[in-house]
């Protein structure tokens, strides 16, 4: 994830910031792992089903090749001491991985047609279901996405009577 | 050992499961869990929980832990093209049915782009996955450490977010450091 956002926006700029967490979002609802879901979106939009396939193959053939190499580690030396210490390290580098890329995010919200507070507001309460009260995800997805899209579609429908 | 239809039972499970896994993978490894251990006992606990965490550890998206189970389960033949061919097995029939599905949103998201309705869905799941992004870290960092009392591991975490967003290190070198890091001993 955090690999694909660097990609995408800050080396290739594909998309904007705020349009790569539109299309995540989109990529985040659906079934299917985002990361895939996001590769297949780009590589369509461009090529095609081509494109959906390039993009697939794309975003899981290196790290496909890297966990059967951790696999193939792991089964060689068994489960020696610094192995493990190694994966705990490379598991909390992934870790600030994720959130570092979830804070470069939060820039684009600044657009956001809820505005701050509301964005605050349902902010902290997916985080706080899913990282302290552990709720599963897609209870959460349910639980505040038609909120937050009706407060939006209710707030277009107000500026289009408004003209 | 499984036999050829409990491969074919495997790979239909997998890929029913696809369509169920909204948010990605990791969601469904209770479901798994109780698939393959407690149900047909087809692959052992110590190899599930290395299987995932593995994945969770590295880089790439989360599912590929479900190659690795495949792995795990077609190397009990000994052979280890076998195990690749499981391994693959077992991730496209995980990947297919999604990204078919998916393949048609997006089109369709993409024609109706300027309407209403995928814009206020846009914009409305906006913070909720920004801060879903930051919550998926922090549970994976409680995931295989020892808790929320681990000081050093919650050291990294930070350091990692502190150096991502502040300077352009690139990200493979700080997962090359932190595996080192690790390997040193340090969190335990």
């Amino acid at each position: 994830m955090a690999f694909t956002e660097e990609m995408v926006v800050e080396k290739k700029r594909w998309l904007t910031k705020t349009e790569f967490l539109e299309e995540w979002a989109v990529a985040q609802t659906m079934p299917g792992a985002p990361v895939m879901n996001l590769s297949i979106m780009i590589g369509s939009r461009h090529f095609g089903v081509n494109g959906a396939l390039a993009g697939l193959t794309g975003v899981l053939i290196l790290p496909l090749i890297l966990v059967f190499i951790l696999v193939g580690t792991f089964a060689y030396f068994g489960r020696d001491p610094h192995l493990v210490g190694a994966l705990e390290g490379m598991g909390a580098v992934s870790a600030g991985l994720l959130i570092a890329t979830g804070v470069k995010l939060i820039k684009p919200l600044r657009a956001n047609p809820l505005g701050h507070p509301l964005c605050l507001l349902l902010g902290t309460a997916c985080f706080s279901l899913i990282a302290l009260a552990h709720y599963p995800l897609a209870t959460v997805l349910l639980a505040l996405g038609p909120l937050a899209c009706g407060i939006v579609y209710w707030k277009f429908i107000l500026i289009s009577r408004g003209k | 050992m499984l036999s050829l239809s409990n491969w074919v039972d495997l790979l239909l499970h997998f890929s029913m499961l696809s369509l169920f896994s909204v948010g990605g993978p990791m969601g469904l490894i209770p479901d798994i869990h109780r698939y393959l251990i407690t149900e047909h006992h087809w692959i052992s606990n110590s190899q599930f929980t290395d299987s995932v965490v593995i994945a969770q550890a590295s880089p790439g998206p989360n599912i590929l832990f479900l190659a690795l189970l495949g792995w795990n389960m077609a190397l009990q033949t000994g052979n280890y093209g076998l195990a690749l061919a499981g391994g693959m097995a077992c991730l496209f029939a995980y990947v297919v049915p999604s990204s078919i599905l998916f393949y048609f949103t997006a089109n369709w998201v993409e024609k109706n782009k300027d309407s209403l309705l995928v814009k206020a869905f846009k914009a409305g799941m906006s913070p909720i996955v920004v801060a879903l992004l930051i919550a998926s870290g922090v549970v994976l960092a409680t995931a295989n450490g020892k808790g929320h009392d681990d000081w050093s591991l919650w050291a990294v975490v930070g350091l990692t977010v502190l150096i991502v967003v502040r300077t352009k290190i690139p990200m493979l070198l700080l997962l090359f450091i932190g595996g080192c890091i690790g390997a040193l001993g340090v969190f335990s």
